[in-house]
């Protein structure tokens, strides 16, 4: 009989305040053991707070190939920053 | 084919430029091959290395080594964790990973197939076998596959104990009794060539070098590593007062760095083959856990499954 | 008095330290990584305990003596542990078992040490609950998924049961240091912790679908130094370097 535990993606805030970031990923049979499967592999060395697992494939991810629709048209659109302002340099802190 | 060939440029132009390669991204199939091969090798690695140092934990002489032991050989189930887990992003599971493993199909590190006799042994295995692996693990932080440098750049964080821990028992047994000496010399004797020989195959045997250097999944050679290693080992093995046990082994001004005489090739291959002196006993451990766990495995995975089961039931009562 | 809070201390130390030696066997032999890299966490929150008890028996005892000369010098007549941490690991499902049936007592057992009039016991309690609390969440889930897992885990984690029940009573039978700590406001009053005991078995097991044994004959000694075979055995390992090569430093 084959019936692996699904793998689960797992995602730690390291402290208060901060986002959670991902950590990797391990195995589990359920999402209760999933979260002890990561604190014990991925918070041994007191690296996180709280926990987040998912499992991997419930992520939707965008594709690579559709990156210059995606992501380039964002590229040119400079005056979304802030230095793309002149300022007379009395201006202080803006 | 022109695609592919244009496809295959537009990889080679990434790796060029340092960028790093993601799970999704176009590679070449070779490419996932290597990588798959060598991140599940070096995932086995750090599962079948806990064997021989797993040996002493029942026999450690003190709280504090245990302690440390313990806390080291899980390390290194961690390690093997975020390796298959690296591996896995490149499609395939960790069972089929595993099951290669098993049937001898996969190969991890000939090191794990010596045998660890006295305590000296896990302070040699932490200063030489640990060692080794860092230089090798320091240089795939930069590896091209985004997954395997992230892993690695956890593992060589982690890592950075491990080698200590077993220098300082080396240490503690240099200012012991004639005893501790004895064991201490012995396990370097033991310990330094098959250390050496962990770097892999001379680069003029080493049939995968080229193309993995090319691609950036290695940085640098073999025999370069293995050159770095046996330089800083000489004053860390003064400071031991043991004796490196290669009479060959002398500074050389010219290039900068110590020779050393030519490694047992026989032995090697000899070792790869299976027939090291640990080669069976390593197997069979690790086939008799996965075998005995099996029913562990599927029970959880059944009751995980009765439990989705009732929720889905409650929901529907309710609704 | 002195004399009995030094063997009360060095029972506890020695519950956590063979329990901790005993799921440290498991290293490297368990049933998926994730769950070998569980098992050594839990081994390596009870030899810390093991450690600060130690530390703390050298202490009352006043002889200049260290962790690793209580634990490694005594033979198994001065072990003062329960015989059920001293048990084989036997399968996953057996020590698993064996964990639930002490991690449920141990719990028990902290949340209550923490008011000890002694300060430093109170101290070692209050940082062993958070420890143990995570132990007999781990535990419970473990007997829960494999009696309720397939047909052939379930017959395995009742065997086990049946075969580790008779070590669960001296959990709860005073010996003398027990008594005379909990005379003095030291230790712990076990007849109080028993129903306490009894009712989470009995939820866990029924949950678990196991049935709890009915065999009521009971084993005891471990606390007064009479131990079953096996302590020989795991000491003459632990031990072996120690008495190998004496009164060197490692």
């Amino acid at each position: 009989m084959k019936n692996n535990w699904p793998l689960w993606e797992v995602f730690i805030r390291s402290k208060q305040g901060l986002h959670h970031k991902h950590a990797g990923s391990l195995h589990a049979a359920d999402a209760q053991m999933a979260i002890e499967n990561a604190r014990d592999v991925y918070t041994r060395r007191n690296e996180g707070i709280s926990i987040w697992v998912v499992e991997s494939d419930k992520i939707t991810a965008s594709k690579p190939e559709e990156n210059p629709e995606l992501f380039e048209p964002a590229a040119d659109k400079i005056y979304r920053h802030p230095t793309f302002y002149d300022m007379p340099d009395e201006v202080k802190h803006m | 084919m022109a695609d592919l060939n244009s496809l295959e440029a537009k990889f080679q132009e990434k790796i060029d430029n340092e960028i790093k390669i993601e799970p999704k991204d176009w590679m070449p199939e070779k490419y996932r091959q290597t990588l798959i091969r060598q991140i599940s090798q070096h995932a086995h690695s750090e599962v079948v290395g806990m064997l021989p140092e797993g040996n002493w934990i029942t026999r450690a002489p003190s709280l504090r080594r245990k302690v440390a032991l313990l806390a080291k050989i899980q390390d290194e189930a961690g390690h093997g964790l975020y390796l298959y887990s690296a591996a896995e992003t490149l499609g395939v599971e960790r069972d089929d990973l595993i099951e290669q493993l098993h049937t001898g199909k996969a190969k991890y590190s000939s090191i794990f197939n010596y045998p660890t006799l006295t305590w000296a042994d896990i302070g040699a295995v932490g200063w030489l076998v640990d060692g080794a692996a860092i230089m090798n693990q320091v240089m795939l932080t930069r590896t091209s596959y985004g997954p395997y440098s992230r892993a690695m750049v956890r593992i060589c964080k982690e890592e950075s104990f491990h080698q200590r821990q077993g220098y300082e028992i080396l240490l503690t047994l240099s200012r012991g009794s004639e005893d501790q000496k004895r064991m201490l010399q012995d396990a370097v004797n033991r310990f330094w060539w098959p250390s050496l020989m962990m770097f892999g195959p001379s680069d003029k045997d080493s049939v995968h070098t080229a193309q993995a250097m090319k691609w950036k999944i290695k940085r640098k050679t073999n025999d370069e590593l293995r050159q770095q290693f046996v330089d800083v080992c000489v004053d860390q093995a003064r400071i031991l007062g043991v004796t490196l046990p290669d009479p060959n082994l002398k500074w050389n001004e010219e290039r900068g760095h110590y020779d050393f005489s030519e490694i047992d090739w026989d032995e090697f291959w000899n070792v790869v083959k299976g027939n090291g002196p640990c080669n069976k006993q390593r197997m069979d451990a690790r086939i008799k856990a996965h075998e005995e766990g099996a029913w562990v495995r599927e029970a959880a995975m059944a009751y995980a499954e009765k439990q989705a089961k009732r929720r889905k039931e409650e929901t529907t009562q309710v609704a | 008095m002195k004399n009995s809070l030094l063997n009360y201390t060095i029972h506890l130390a020695d519950n956590a330290h063979i329990l901790g030696h005993r799921l440290g066997e498991w290293c490297g032999h368990g049933p998926i990584l994730e769950q070998d890299i569980a098992m050594t966490n839990i081994s390596l929150d009870l030899i810390g305990q093991a450690r600060s008890l130690y530390q703390y028996a050298a202490e009352i005892e006043g002889r200049g003596r260290t962790e690793d000369d209580i634990a490694y010098l005594r033979d198994a007549w001065d072990f003062r542990n329960v015989l059920l941490v001293e048990q084989p690991n036997g399968d996953f499902g057996k020590t698993m078992v064996r964990q639930f049936l002490f991690d449920a007592y141990n719990f028990l057992f902290y949340k209550e040490l923490k008011n000890s009039n002694d300060q430093q016991l109170a101290a070692i309690a209050e940082k062993s609950l958070k420890e143990v609390t995570y132990h007999q969440r781990f535990s419970s889930e473990w007997v829960i998924r494999l009696g309720d897992g397939t047909e052939v885990s379930h017959e395995k984690v009742q065997n086990a049961l049946n075969d580790l029940w008779m070590y669960t009573g001296e959990l709860f039978v005073m010996n003398d240091f027990e008594k005379d700590m909990t005379n003095n406001g030291t230790g712990v009053d076990l007849e109080k912790l028993k129903p306490l005991w009894q009712e989470k078995v009995d939820y866990i097991l029924k949950t678990a679908t196991l049935a709890k044994p009915q065999n009521d004959w009971m084993q005891s000694g471990g606390k007064t130094g009479r131990h079953s075979e096996h302590l020989g055995f795991i000491l003459a390992e632990m031990q072996f370097m120690q008495k190998t090569y004496p009164g060197q430093v490692w």
